[in-house]
């Protein structure tokens, strides 16, 4: 026990570091910006709420971006209504976006399996397709909603008067928008992989993967399962619309784009790419992805040509044609490349191959000495799917 | 759970609490410090060269538009810093630039994918001006886009020359300082198509809108409504559909059948594509209704919607902001050029997304600095020529270009892959014009 | 009457497509297991079977275009008509039935390999391992078929002959304000035929009960000394032929782009859903039942009375179904609930 806690707590710090010291360690991969930074933060967070349903309960949400979208939605109408202060507009992403996952918990819960994925995916596409059109008057549909200059802003004019600008979003003056943006979501993922790690850690977590496992069993032993994954579910909402709040507090704008399917499958994809279940692992894809999508896009034929002019000119000219398929226009095409040869070669996501990895050199290198030595792999705490 | 494992994890909480105090003071320090050195962001003023953002949709449904936004943008930077034929630079007057890149420095850009959603545009943006430094950033193919960077440009302090975009939008409600828009919009085409349409279709018809349900789409619907309802038109019924409904069907049967005998579709894109191919399927344009021939408009073209839905456009009537066979001077030297360097000739994307690039160019010139204010201030009631549109005015009072608008029709008798568009008319400007106080909005300080 | 009447085709035929889908996504997952997020890339690519066939049938000779004088342009004329005139214009006016033709052994080719090669190592893998899979696959066939064809719709018209539309008021003596495309009832009628074909082949073949009994019980049938996991690779050709051939014929309706996978989709894992995961007539049935309801929720006295309803209709209903009926219309308890 004292052995887990240590090793926890060495996580806990590992991840803080490594989190906070992203601006430096980013820049030379070409990453070290604050919107990028932001965004790794981000949707770090949404899918580490993600996995708390997934991979641990074992219930797969196709529709979980909706709590996204809420929590965004929600977060501008708190700086539209009551200040650009984001502490407001947080808690109210959070607040809504779990009242949202309560009534569609509720509901989906009923149903287990791809009968559940599909009740969550039915349920986020009807909010989709409404925000976009019948609702426009509360979300402004297409163009998203945004902050106006003449918006009441209720505690901020009583504070501190109309505004004749269109005002930025702070933290009781700490701007949103650079690095000073970035700390604040980096606090807050720490923060949220703490929570992670300790539900996974506490009776109630495993509740949840006994739930996993084997819900019949439970059933049967006059275990009632379902109170044990609505909290779930209620929990990884309100992480998202953390996350959804944060996305409009370092940028005021909400669209409805958040919530559609794609959205959704997004979030799903960076949890098994990263690995299910794991700890890092949702972190670690939400961070694979966004990277591809915001650097692998912006290569164009120019920027390959300044990379591969060290190269004779025929070679370069081929080099860059091949790359320039995988980048660029094609950078979607990295991506699906890298789903395909990850789950292939490294199944179980990339934490899980890192340990796997991690075991083969560790035995070999316990070859070569002739001792028994600890596998690499192990301080990473790989519960959930890897236990099982 | 005891309490002597909560009791260090609580001490740990703190130190690591104070450690991220330091954490965030130092870099926001750092950030201070580079906006005071700088008196606007991304000043290129020490730099040997200008850096330009090429902000498109390279997937995802609009991606030949985007890549053909992009050709125009490398032609035009080819062009700026004095290589291949000079292009419109020739044409285009009154004009400062001097084919030596912008204000003596080399033109160079980067380019990022907006996957035509504001999210995805916004942070390719935001790479583009904290990562790469652009001083301007350009393109897009839908008014969601257009609109969401905007006001990053506002908020960033970084002007933005919004590529294609249709929605009354993006300069009315929407319109902001460092924001500028060359293509036309939704008013101007029912103001250029209600005579046409009067004059071909007479003033006695019956009007049945699809219409896509979002803000573009119903701009669209309201001013085509307007125009035609003054000309003593009558509208039967305005249905909206949903975005990417790929089958239409069921929203055409009911067309069939009410009485109407002019479908007016108002979607852009794929879905365009998809309903005019299947209305014509249904045999709208062989039904003869209340004594007069069956008839479909289309409101908004795009050559590659057009090349999309195939014989099912010919004859069709809509309105476009260029096309590559007008006979003026601009236009024939661009699209020689273009030519010459892709094979084909460019679309009216590739038009506005080039026009707008000269313009933000020689407006530096003119200002003698990237200082944005000053740039916006030589933008502003800006007049100009060869530009392929005839003279045209940038609008001081919501930053929208009042030009000479063109009404079109499928080619009926296209005799090769280009030649899809013929054009009806060129509807001079002052039919078209409107006051920029319109649709309210306000552009904001020039100032951030 | 004739406008409820117009809209139950309009049901049918959508109903058709979504059908066609269907079922071999639920013969994927209710025989091997599977599933299989690349469906829908593979109706793409059945579409762009018929785009192969067009362009196949429309190689050509460039001629010099003297009608521009702006620059030279080329024109194309196809070699077919060059030969044989008429005649080779006939065939090129029926390119996508006769797309068919290249579409069942491409798909066939198509369908083996994939499970030969890539599904075959996922049947005892997580589900979450397999939609990663799959998904990483559908992108880059995606890719692939924009890198070749470009993003934008490619128009596929159905033959003159039946392009235009049917009087079928006439023929049922309600008048002349009934009329529908011809070439949608040929898709209706085709993609009828096909589900009959595949039905009757499960029904009164044997290797079409060995199939079946697959569902119920692999391990028993494996106990039984029959080679099971041979018959899955044709099962899963059989089922990337019916998509590929639903993407084919239904090009005329949507010119097809690289994209257009995507959107069916979702929708077709909500017919899964509602007709039963595993059930062949359960997607079938859920399929038609589906198109109808969305045709009739667009009708404009409907719309006028729920405003959006028609955009959220096919989940609406697919919630309803499936609190009302646990396991979708025709479901069996244990299949893909864990």
């Amino acid at each position: 026990m004292t052995h887990t806690v240590k090793r926890d707590r060495m996580l806990v710090g590992g991840f803080a570091l490594a989190v906070l010291t992203m601006p430096v360690w980013m820049t030379p991969l070409g990453a070290g910006y604050p919107d990028l930074l932001q965004r790794f933060a981000i949707y770090g967070i949404f899918a580490i709420g993600f996995n708390i349903l997934f991979g641990l309960t074992g219930y797969l949400s196709f529709g979980h971006a909706v709590f996204l979208g809420v929590g965004s939605y929600a977060a501008v109408w708190s700086f539209k209504l009551l200040s650009m202060n984001v502490l407001p507009a947080v808690l109210c992403a959070m607040g809504v976006s779990g009242l949202f996952a309560l009534a569609i918990g509720y509901i989906s819960l009923r149903r287990s399996g791809i009968y559940f994925s599909i009740l969550t995916l039915a349920f986020a596409q009807m909010a989709y397709n409404l925000a976009y059109s019948v609702l426009t008057p509360i979300t402004n549909g297409e163009t998203g909603l945004k902050i106006e200059r003449v918006d009441p802003r209720l505690i901020d004019t009583w504070l501190s008067g109309p505004s004749t600008l269109i005002p930025s979003t702070n933290f009781f003056g700490m701007p949103m928008s650079g690095y000073s943006g970035f700390f604040f979501c980096a606090v807050l993922l720490i923060a949220a992989f703490y929570v992670a790690l300790r539900i996974a850690r506490s009776p109630f977590g495993a509740m949840l993967r006994a739930i996993k496992s084997n819900q019949n069993r439970l059933n049967y032993a006059g275990v009632h399962t379902r109170p044990y994954a609505l909290t779930a579910f209620v929990i990884s909402g309100i992480f998202a619309g953390l996350a959804g709040g944060l996305l409009a507090a370092t940028d005021p704008l909400a669209g409805a784009e958040r919530m559609q399917w794609t959205a959704s499958g997004e979030v799903v994809l960076m949890t098994i790419l990263g690995g299910v279940g794991t700890q890092l692992g949702p972190f670690v894809g939400a961070v694979i992805i966004k990277y591809a999508e915001n650097i692998f896009s912006a290569f164009n034929p120019q920027t390959l040509h300044g990379i591969f002019a060290f190269l004779p000119d025929p070679i370069e000219d081929v080099v860059v044609t091949v790359t320039g398929l995988f980048v660029g226009n094609g950078w979607q095409l990295t991506l699906g490349t890298l789903f395909m040869l990850l789950v292939i070669f490294l199944p179980g996501g990339v934490i899980e191959g890192a340990r796997r990895l991690g075991v083969l050199i560790g035995r070999k290198t316990a070859a070569l000495r002739g001792r028994r030595s600890q596998p690499l792999g192990s301080a990473l705490p790989a519960s959930g799917a890897a236990s099982e | 759970m005891s309490d002597n494992i909560n009791d260090p994890s609580r001490r740990r909480a703190l130190k690591v609490g104070a450690a991220l105090g330091m954490g965030l003071a130092a870099p926001s320090l750092i950030y201070t410090r580079n906006a005071w050195a700088a008196n606007f962001r991304n000043d290129p003023t020490k730099a040997k060269t200008v850096m330009l953002g090429f902000n498109v949709p390279q997937t995802g449904p609009y991606a030949d538009e985007g890549l053909d936004e992009l050709r125009a943008y490398k032609l035009v930077v080819k062009h700026l810093n004095g290589e291949g034929d000079g292009g419109m630079m020739k044409t285009f007057k009154p004009s400062k630039l001097k084919g030596n890149g912008i204000l003596g420095k080399k033109v160079t850009y980067v380019t990022g994918d907006a996957q035509t959603k504001a999210d995805a545009a916004r942070a390719s943006a935001k790479r583009m001006i904290e990562k790469d430094g652009v001083i301007m950033f350009t393109g897009g193919s839908s008014s969601a886009v257009a609109v969401a960077a905007q006001s990053l440009a506002q908020e960033m302090g970084v002007v933005f020359m919004v590529g294609l975009s249709h929605s009354n939008d993006t300069t009315m409600k929407d319109r902001r300082r460092y924001g500028f828009r060359h293509f036309f919009n939704a008013y101007m085409s029912g103001q250029a198509l209600a005579p046409i349409l009067a004059a071909e279709l007479g003033t006695d018809r019956r009007a049945y809108h699809l219409t896509a349900d979002y803000t573009w789409g119903w701009t669209q619907e309201e001013s085509l409504k307007n125009a035609t309802e003054k000309l003593g038109w009558k509208t039967v019924a305005a249905v909206r559909t949903p975005l990417g409904a790929g089958d239409f069907s069921q929203y055409i049967t009911p067309a069939v059948n009410s009485g109407a005998d002019v479908l007016f579709l108002n979607h852009y894109g794929k879905d365009m594509v998809n309903s005019l191919t299947q209305a014509v399927q249904f045999g709208l344009r062989d039904k003869m209704v209340n004594g007069k021939r069956f008839e479909i408009v289309v409101p908004l073209y795009s050559e590659l919607m057009v090349q999309g839905a195939g014989a099912a456009a010919k004859g069709i009537l809509g309105t476009a902001n260029w096309h590559w066979n007008l006979p003026n001077e601009g236009t024939k030297a661009f699209t020689q050029s273009f030519v010459k360097e892709y094979g084909f000739p460019p679309s009216q994307a590739a038009q506005t997304c080039y026009a707008q690039t000269l313009l933000y160019a020689n407006a530096c010139e003119v200002a003698g600095t990237f200082y944005p204010p000053e740039v916006i201030k030589v933008l502003e009631g800006y007049k100009f020529d060869g530009l392929g549109n005839g003279p045209t005015e940038y609008r001081a009072g919501d930053h929208q270009c009042m030009k000479d608008c063109l009404v079109v029709r499928g080619a009926l008798h296209p005799t090769g892959k280009y030649d899809l568009l013929e054009v009806v008319k060129v509807v001079p400007r002052s039919q078209i014009e409107y006051p920029a106080s319109m649709g309210g909005g306000e552009l904001g300080p020039y100032i951030v | 009457m004739d406008a409820v009447l117009l809209q139950l085709l309009n049901g049918l035929d959508k109903g058709g497509a979504y059908a066609l889908i269907a079922l071999g996504l639920t013969l994927i997952f209710g025989t091997l297991g599977v599933v299989n997020f690349a469906h829908g890339a593979l109706f793409m690519l059945g579409a762009f079977c018929a785009v192969t066939t067009h362009k196949l049938l429309t190689i050509s000779k460039s001629v010099q275009d003297t009608s521009i004088t702006l620059f030279d342009v080329h024109k194309d004329v196809p070699y077919l008509q060059i030969w044989w005139g008429d005649i080779g214009a006939r065939i090129i006016d029926y390119a996508v039935p006769l797309s068919v033709l290249l579409a069942i052994p491409m798909m066939l080719l198509v369908g083996v390999a994939l499970e030969r090669g890539l599904i075959r190592h996922f049947y005892r893998r997580t589900h979450a391992d397999q939609i990663l899979v799959t998904f990483g696959l559908a992108i880059v066939l995606q890719e692939v078929v924009k890198a070749y064809f470009g993003a934008n719709p490619l128009p596929t018209p159905a033959p003159e002959i039946v392009s235009g539309s049917a009087n079928i008021g006439a023929w049922i003596g309600l008048g002349d304000a009934l009329s529908y495309p011809w070439w949608r009832l040929v898709y209706f009628l085709f993609s009828v035929a096909v589900i009959g074909m595949v039905l009757a082949f499960l029904r009164f073949t044997t290797f079409g009960m060995v199939v079946r009994a697959g569902m119920r019980d692999r391990e028993t049938v494996g106990l039984f000394g029959i080679d099971i996991e041979r018959r899955f690779t044709i099962v899963f050709g059989i089922a990337v032929v019916v998509a590929g051939l639903a993407g084919a014929m239904y090009t005329p309706i949507l010119p097809p782009d690289y994209h257009m996978g995507m959107e069916f989709l979702v929708l077709s894992f909500v017919v899964v859903v509602v007709g039963g995961m595993g059930s062949v007539g359960g997607a079938v049935l859920a399929g038609f039942l589906l198109g109808i309801l969305q045709s009739f929720a667009s009708m404009n006295e409907i719309k006028d009375l729920l405003p959006g309803i028609d955009q959220i209709i096919i989940y609406l209903v697919a919630i309803v179904i499936l609190l009302v009926r646990p396991r979708g219309l025709m479901g069996r308890a244990g299949v893909m609930e864990t």
